[in-house]
């Protein structure tokens, strides 16, 4: 932007730093009002009090839930898949880590208790965030082996029927799929045998 | 980076290669040397001729936070009242945009107040300004409006009521008056419908009118350049370059005293908004802290201070479209005012004692009906309230005899400016 006035300071050999000066000073100090006056207005799209009070940890019921049974809940205004998973589902886990994109769930999202073979603290109970990891529908349970639809190697898990995207009974997503990693486990805890606690850590 | 003074157009001596694309698709260089450098302004503004830019300021302030609100706040008979505590109470911060937008309401009548009263002061108005007085007025009643339209929002007892009573003033229109009453609520009382369209209207309509009258007004106002405390036309004394001789750019002396005088505003406004909000149930109501309730209406109805002016001369008429129709001459009658006066000087300054009496009397007058619209109607306030309507309509009615007989003094050569030392 052009500088002020008509005269050229240089032409009448004027010291402008005084101007300079005052100049950067009240740059500065401007810069600072405005960035104490964006910072309310920006903490206002957090999630409110209400938000955060109604994403406090959700507790669950699991002496109703059987084994080979799926139950969905909700935490944090999302889906989440609670399985009881029978020694036959578990077996069924291993074997085929060649078809999965990410076996190990190095690239995976998940707490450190859920980063084993099973993904979950205890292997009969599995929690799951019920989002594809693709682009966010439900996956639905396919849990039966080789299901007509899904062919002679589908083990049991989810299919996505929004684009097909396939999870083993650990969530973890097989190759072919549009998703590329599993399906993420939420934070949880298990209390007296069976009280399930989605979103604290703490036993 | 000091640069050289150079005809419009031509390339600065150390343009960036970016800079000088801009340039050449976008008249911002232009724009600088017309408007900022270019533009002369009286070299003798005084603390008077802050309230434009503060004004602005102000409209910044109302749209920012006014959308941030608009975001959290939910129209509606059944959420609105909710969703404003939900606003003050969970949403971080949400207290602080809501006190700036409340805050801001009212100081924007503040400043657009002692704008216009630095317009009657030193005859802003008159030729060749009368059409950016007009603009002006026009921003004036859309303000008006929009605040009217605003107050619904929280849908507090306040709220609803003030809807009702000024929705009912048009009631009083021969032969149209019911049906546009009904026309306006979209119900047979104030209810969902009147608050959802006061909604749109007040969060989209008015303020897309707002910014096209403030812009129009800027242009007019570059038109005929600004006026000053002394009243004389700058223009009319150039120097050898074809500038004023009573003239100094704007940019860097205006701009530069109008950020000091912004920032003075800000910490004033800021000391309102963090320690009294309310201002002593001023700005904030304490009948508008309840919900709105149809079946109770609450035991004084005034409507916010900057509106109750013209409130009190309406309870002063005691025939009631009478009154609605003093109402609308008595907002109306600020457009008339470039044509009433006939005066050979433009400002006070060298106006006789005459109309300096009246003007004194207009400015009491209207800081007294001020005054008693906050109050309820008692005999002593009502005989006061008449009072001042008559002061107040005496003002611009007479206003072309006392103008012509008023002793005026002669107005100087040259602009009275005492520089600092």
């Amino acid at each position: 932007m052009a500088d002020a006035g008509v005269i050229g300071d240089g032409d009448l050999g004027v010291d402008d730093s005084r101007r300079k000066l005052l100049v950067a000073a009240t740059a500065a100090t401007g810069a600072l009002g405005l960035a104490f006056t964006a910072a309310p207005f920006v903490s206002s799209w957090t999630p409110s009090e209400r938000a955060r009070a109604l994403g406090l940890p959700t507790e669950f019921d699991l002496s109703k839930l059987e084994p080979g049974q799926m139950a969905t809940t909700v935490w944090r205004k999302q889906p989440i898949y609670v399985v009881h998973r029978t020694p036959q589902m578990l077996a069924s886990l291993s074997g085929h880590d060649a078809l999965l994109k990410d076996p190990h769930s190095s690239d995976s999202e998940q707490p450190a208790y859920a980063l084993n073979l099973l993904r979950s603290r205890v292997p009969q109970y599995l929690v799951l965030i019920g989002t594809c990891t693709h682009l966010g529908c439900l996956p639905k349970a396919h849990f039966e082996p080789r299901d007509p639809q899904l062919g002679a190697y589908w083990p049991g898990g989810w299919l996505c029927p929004c684009h097909g995207s396939r999870f083993d009974m650990a969530g973890r997503v097989f190759e072919g799929s549009p998703a590329s990693v599993n399906l993420r486990v939420p934070p949880y805890s298990l209390a007296d045998g069976h009280k399930l606690v989605i979103g604290v850590d703490q036993s | 980076m000091a640069v050289v003074a150079k005809p419009p157009g031509a390339p600065a001596v150390k343009t960036g290669r970016l800079r000088a694309w801009f340039y050449k698709r976008f008249p911002i260089e232009e724009f600088i040397s017309d408007q900022l450098v270019g533009y002369y302004a009286p070299k003798n503004f005084n603390f008077w001729y802050f309230f434009g830019v503060l004004s602005m300021v102000v409209l910044a302030i109302q749209l920012l936070t006014g959308i941030f609100l608009t975001m959290f706040y939910k129209p509606g008979e059944a959420t609105a009242f909710d969703s404003v505590a939900y606003i003050m109470r969970e949403v971080d911060y949400g207290w602080l945009i809501r006190y700036m937008h409340s805050t801001g309401a009212s100081a924007f009548f503040v400043v657009v107040y002692l704008h216009m009263f630095r317009a009657l002061l030193y005859g802003s108005y008159k030729p060749p300004r009368e059409l950016l007085w007009l603009i002006g007025m026009l921003i004036y009643f859309a303000l008006m409006a929009e605040a009217f339209f605003g107050y619904v929002l929280p849908w507090g007892n306040m709220s609803y009521w003030a809807a009702q009573v000024i929705i009912n003033v048009f009631g009083t229109i021969p032969g149209i008056g019911a049906g546009l009453v009904l026309w306006i609520r979209g119900d047979y009382g104030v209810s969902d419908a009147t608050l959802n369209r006061f909604f749109a209207l007040h969060v989209a309509a008015v303020p897309l009118a707002l910014l096209l009258l403030v812009m129009l007004h800027l242009v007019a106002l570059r038109r005929t350049g600004s006026s000053n405390p002394d009243g004389i036309e700058i223009k009319d004394k150039l120097d050898a370059n074809g500038k004023p001789l009573d003239g100094i750019p704007f940019h860097p002396y205006y701009t530069v005293k109008d950020t000091v005088g912004v920032g003075v505003f800000l910490v004033l406004f800021a000391i309102v908004v963090f320690f009294v909000p309310s201002f002593g149930g001023y700005f904030l109501e304490p009948a508008n802290f309840e919900g709105a309730n149809p079946l109770s209406t609450p035991p004084e109805i005034t409507p916010s201070w900057y509106l109750t002016p013209y409130y009190a001369i309406l309870r002063g008429i005691p025939n009631q479209r009478l009154g609605a129709l003093v109402l609308l001459l008595a907002v109306v009658a600020y457009l008339l005012l470039p044509w009433l006066d006939r005066s050979p000087v433009k400002s006070m300054r060298y106006k006789g004692w005459v109309s300096r009496t009246f003007f004194a009397l207009f400015i009491v007058s209207f800081i007294g009906l001020v005054y008693v619209g906050l109050h309820p109607v008692q005999p002593l306030y009502v005989l006061m309230g008449r009072i001042c309507t008559v002061l107040y309509f005496a003002y611009f009615v007479l206003m072309p005899w006392y103008t012509r007989i008023d002793p005026v003094k002669p107005v100087p050569e040259r602009l009275t400016f005492h520089a600092h030392a």
